[in-house]
């Protein structure tokens, strides 16, 4: 059950505000001003409306393992999963701090952060 | 509208092929389809290439080998989708009038990678964050073994019986049957996949002579008709995604069967995109072969066994023929055309009239898959 390595991430143009709040503990949406929609990955655009009046909203950092798997033949095994958000976006994550066999569809997580190689951090749920 | 019929096919045994250059892994290939049609290069009008990683100017490198050159080469890429995508192109351009007898190639080389899973585009949110394609469809088998009850045994069976289709299948890179025990008790990839419920990979090529329909009988007897030529694209999805129903197939199947004015319980014979276990029983369900969570039964009962109501992949499919992406598509509408004609021995569907080829692929973040193309033929 340890962690994946992750790799070395270079934030694009629109993403220096989303890494900045990842590096306080905190998770960021995209909310659309004009549908009133969220959507993630976050991006200027909303792609429910095609409007550009969109903006950063915090997530709770709590949501469901929608599904997950080991990825068994890698060299550092992890647990990948889509987490569907209280918020209602379902996001692809990692699963950690957590034995591969107590983890299940249904259960409740938690957003944590991991450090990339060049020391981003980046999202990941346990449970809790 | 005119319609177009497939005339001629042609590949090469699926297989591994590391010493081949691409265009020496095609060419074979377009010889065989040629030679099938009884058409000289010379009348050969325009060539579609599909292929996902061969590199630039894939068709032309195949073509020049064979002196086929001089005539408009289209390169496709479009993931698990390039070749058939390819064909649609062909199927479009004679249609329209454009041309009266095209030709079709999908040629990959995967052995060129070192082997192991597909590389996928890393700018990609969800490839940076761990998704591989036995990742995707490991997770849509977690939630459809979550959601309707089905057992590791129920997936397994899917390798079982595409394993022995392709022991008859001297195209096949894979030719030996497996029993439901070794299935499971092979290697774990991805949970709830074990290493024979993931299709090899491998190199392969296959071609394809399309032409107007007034024009086919002057090579040969028995052309095969397509009479549903379809192509889509994913829908993003930003919040909830159902992963226990492929979105893109349901909508391409319906829209398919429309144009073809078939339903699913006219098709004797299907070859569809089993990349992974999971993956077959998802499309029996998303063709409307049966109702949501009823695949597992539907298999049980032998009904997509060869020689039962429909036969899914008797080519032994992508989990036994192998899949070399940008070949796939092209090789699937070998298979039917072959079916079509009563040509395939101890793996023929009986008096098979209408059959169906579906190649789908491409991970990116928030699709169910990038790409869609869908064919249904009639003899
Ligand atoms: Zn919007």
């Amino acid at each position: 059950m340890s962690d994946r390595p992750i790799c070395e991430l270079t934030p694009g143009p629109d993403d220096e505000p989303w890494f900045a709040a990842t590096a306080r503990g905190v998770l960021l949406l995209r909310h659309c001003d004009d549908c009133g929609e969220l959507h993630f990955p976050p991006r200027p655009i909303c792609p429910h409306c095609f409007s550009d009046r969109t903006a950063f909203r915090e997530s709770s950092g709590s949501g469901t393992i929608y599904s997950f798997s080991i990825l068994r033949r890698v060299a550092v095994p992890y647990c990948i999963a889509y987490v569907t958000l209280d918020e209602g976006p379902t996001m692809l994550s990692n699963i950690v701090d957590c034995p591969f066999d107590r983890i299940a569809i249904g259960q409740r997580v938690r957003v944590v952060f991991r450090d990339s190689a060049n020391g981003l951090k980046v999202p990941m749920f346990a449970p809790g | 509208m005119r319609g177009a019929s497939v005339i001629g096919v042609g590949m090469i045994p699926f297989g591994k092929y590391p010493d081949r250059t691409l265009a020496d892994l095609g060419w074979p290939a377009v010889v065989a389809a040629l030679k099938d049609a009884g058409v000289a290069p010379g009348q050969i009008e325009a060539a579609y290439c599909g292929t996902a990683l061969g590199g630039m100017m894939a068709g032309q490198r195949v073509l020049g080998r064979i002196g086929l050159t001089g005539i408009p080469v289209t390169n496709i890429e479009n993931a698990c989708s390039s070749s058939s995508t390819a064909l649609r192109q062909a199927v479009m351009a004679v249609r329209a009038g454009v041309h009266d007898m095209v030709l079709v190639i999908g040629v990959e080389k995967l052995t060129k990678f070192g082997g192991g899973t597909l590389p996928l585009e890393e700018e990609d949110w969800e490839v940076r964050h761990g998704l591989s394609m036995p990742a995707l469809y490991a997770m849509r088998a977690q939630r459809y073994m979550h959601e309707f009850g089905a057992t590791a045994a129920d997936l397994a069976a899917v390798s079982v019986k595409n394993r022995a289709n392709g022991v008859h299948n001297p195209d096949a890179q894979m030719r030996s049957a497996v029993s439901l025990e070794e299935v499971l008790a092979s290697r774990m990839i991805a949970e709830p996949f074990t290493l024979l419920q993931c299709c090899p990979t491998g190199d392969g090529a296959a071609a394809i002579v399309v032409c107007a329909d007034a024009v086919a009988a002057r090579f040969r007897s028995d052309p095969v008709r397509v009479i549903a030529s379809d192509l889509t694209s994913g829908r993003f999805m930003p919040g909830f995604r159902d992963m226990t129903t492929p979105e893109i197939t349901v909508r391409g199947a319906a829209e398919a069967y429309e144009e073809a004015g078939v339903g699913p319980g006219d098709i004797d014979v299907a070859e569809i995109h089993d990349a992974f276990s999971i993956a077959e029983l998802l499309y029996y369900e998303a063709f409307g072969m049966c109702g949501r969570g009823e695949a597992a039964a539907l298999l049980a009962s032998g009904a997509t066994a060869i020689g039962g109501r429909v036969a899914f992949n008797p080519s032994g499919g992508l989990l036994a023929k192998g899949h070399p992406v940008g070949a796939t598509g092209a090789a699937q509408v070998v298979e039917v055309v072959r079916q079509l004609r009563g040509q395939c021995g101890a793996r023929q569907q009986p008096d098979a009239k209408v059959g169906l080829t579906h190649a789908t692929g491409g991970g990116i973040s928030g699709f169910d898959h990038g790409a869609c193309s869908i064919h249904i033929f009639a003899r």
